[in-house]
């Protein structure tokens, strides 16, 4: 079970902001889903080849050439701040 | 018109009989006047759609029409489409217009069917009763008081009512199965890989498929033929010669071997549903199948390892959604960690954060082995039972939902109640397999009730062979919804 500060070191981790007055609610309900979680792991799956994928994949290998235009312009155009073609964001460096 | 399957509408274009212009006002006006009730659409576009149209016309002029050519179309709000708001019922993408289309568009758009509106959702398809879309709920055409399932909610409402003749949606842990059965609408789920995910917003990878819903078995092959084939822009994408989904509808039921798993018939599944599935298997055993027991013992443990590695991948996927390359801001944040954890807290609704940091904490260090490798594991033994009762069976028969449409409201404060709906739909998507479900009656309070039938992998053409000979015998996926009819 959760406590409530592996909930917030959780939500840290996760970049989401939790209000203090809802944490303790969150770890409720993520107990909850942890609860029903809590059935599997009691299986004992001692040799089982973990399954990552329905099928069986290959990477596939292309030819190193340019495939996609630049459109820089466009693909920008959702984002919330640009300027000069760059993503702005707070300062990080001093 | 809006009675028709897509076969009818197709021929009715191709014989000139009514103009692709003429059928898209027709469902825009439906749109019109029925929406309001049911919220079924995030976007529709009349203009874009109405030009849309004019191109089908040309082409079914030029005699260069295929069979969806000038056909009304909906997609869910997850398939990118250039142009067109793309939200995936969230905040987080509320003004998110897509530069780019989804390779499911971009077939659908080469075929000539015509966009008229993007479907409401469950917030990056994380629902199973389409309550947790930022754009407020849909609602049952049957009763406007119950859900329609979900996460493919608006599609499948807006098939049902007759908004549109078929529409696409995406199956992650039984999104298309589900509201196809409480809408008494039809929706298949393909194999894992057999329809590209570029362009489909992502929710989790080894798990999501898109799909689609139709008013018959007959339709969805269509769709099929329409959607599928190798992208090589999805690393996932099978590469398969092309196939005809509709090839064996023709041939009767006669020596198939219909699977009915021993665990499926229990005391979770409500009497009326089971009556229903019973009379409908039977049905399939007048015309020739035989019903063999099989055995899917790990059945039990598909939620609990769902709630696993769907919540993990989803962590991952969504750690882009940053509100810095897009989506939502905050509007007053200090430093650019408060930029994320706001942006993120405001952006996502609460279903999507929670599985965010479920998926978080299993990811996360010391706990990776225990939860995520484990859940991996246990895959692999929910989907070994699938392989093992297909050596007996060539195709898996039973319910879709442990009940019929439940009022809005009734399960939503308590997550876990919400996921175990998912019980019969979870382990196809698991072991990657594709199912569909087909109306086969009204089970409580008159309510829709679906079959599902689970193929082998790639086994699509001998499931919908299944559920059309169904529908040669029965009418339920002929009811429309009163008050939707005329």
């Amino acid at each position: 079970m959760l406590s409530l500060d592996e909930v917030r070191r959780i939500a840290d981790l996760a970049r989401i902001d939790v209000p203090e007055a809802g944490v303790a609610a969150l770890q409720q309900q993520l107990n909850g889903i942890f609860g029903l979680v809590e059935r599997m792991r009691a299986v004992d799956t001692a040799g089982v080849e973990p399954m990552a994928h329905a099928v069986d994949l290959v990477q596939r290998l292309r030819e190193d050439r340019v495939t996609e235009a630049d459109q820089h312009e466009l693909f920008q155009r959702s984002a919330p701040q640009v300027e000069d073609g760059l993503y702005l964001v707070p300062k990080v460096i001093e | 018109m809006h009675e028709l399957t897509l076969s009818a509408l197709g021929a009715l274009l191709r014989e000139r009989r009514a103009s692709s212009e003429e059928l898209v006002r027709h469902f825009l006006a439906r749109i019109a006047a029925h929406d309001p009730a049911l919220n079924a659409f995030i976007t529709v576009d009349g203009e874009k759609a109405l030009a849309a149209a004019r191109e089908a016309d040309a082409r079914l002029a030029r005699g260069e029409a295929g069979p969806l050519t000038g056909i009304p179309l909906a997609h869910k709000d997850l398939f990118c489409a250039k142009g067109w708001r793309t939200t995936c019922g969230s905040r987080m993408l509320e003004n998110f217009i897509s530069p780019y289309d989804a390779h499911v568009v971009e077939r659908f758009n080469a075929a000539g069917a015509v966009l008229v509106g993007k479907t409401n959702m469950d917030e990056f398809a994380m629902g199973s009763s389409n309550e947790n879309s930022h754009f407020g709920p849909v609602r049952n055409p049957w009763d406007p008081a119950r859900v329609p399932g979900g996460s493919s909610g608006g599609s499948a409402a807006a098939v049902a009512a007759r908004l549109v003749p078929a529409a696409t949606g995406t199956d992650t842990g039984g999104s298309i199965r589900q509201p196809a059965a409480f809408t008494g609408t039809c929706g298949i789920r393909p194999t894992y890989g057999a329809v590209s995910r570029y362009g489909m917003v992502a929710f989790a990878s080894s798990l999501d498929q898109a799909g689609a819903f139709g008013k018959s078995a007959e339709d969805l092959a269509l769709l099929m033929n329409a959607m599928a084939g190798f992208d090589e822009r999805d690393s996932t994408s099978v590469e398969r010669p092309p196939e005809d989904y509709g090839r064996e509808l023709a041939q009767p039921l006669e020596g198939l071997r219909v699977g009915v798993p021993k665990e499926y018939f229990t005391d979770d599944l409500a009497p009326g549903v089971a009556a229903c599935v019973r009379e409908a298997l039977a049905e399939l055993e007048r015309q020739g199948a035989r019903l063999v027991e099989v055995s899917l013992p790990n059945q039990a443990l598909a939620v609990p390892v769902y709630y696993v590695i769907a919540p993990a991948e989803a962590s991952s996927n969504l750690s882009r959604f940053d509100g810095v390359r897009y989506g939502h801001r905050a509007a007053d944040y200090a430093d650019l960690n408060d930029l994320y954890r706001k942006s993120r807290a405001e952006g996502f609704g609460p279903e999507v954060r929670r599985r965010i940091l479920v998926g978080t904490y299993v990811l996360s260090h010391g706990y990776y082995d225990a939860y995520y490798l484990q859940a991996q594991k246990v895959r692999r033994l929910i989907a070994r039972d699938f392989a093992e009762a297909f050596r007996a069976c060539d195709v898996i028969a039973g319910p879709v939902a442990p009940s019929v449409a439940f009022p809005l409201g009734a399960k939503t404060s308590d997550p876990v109640q919400m996921y175990l709906e998912d019980l019969y739909t979870i382990p196809v998507n698991l072991a990657g397999l594709p199912g569909l479900s087909v109306p086969c009656g009204f089970g409580e309070q008159g309510l829709s009730v679906g079959l599902q039938v689970i193929g082998d992998y790639f086994g699509e053409a001998r499931m919908l062979r299944v559920a059309h000979r169904y529908q040669l015998a029965t009418d339920w996926h002929r009811r429309a919804p009163p008050g939707f009819a005329s």
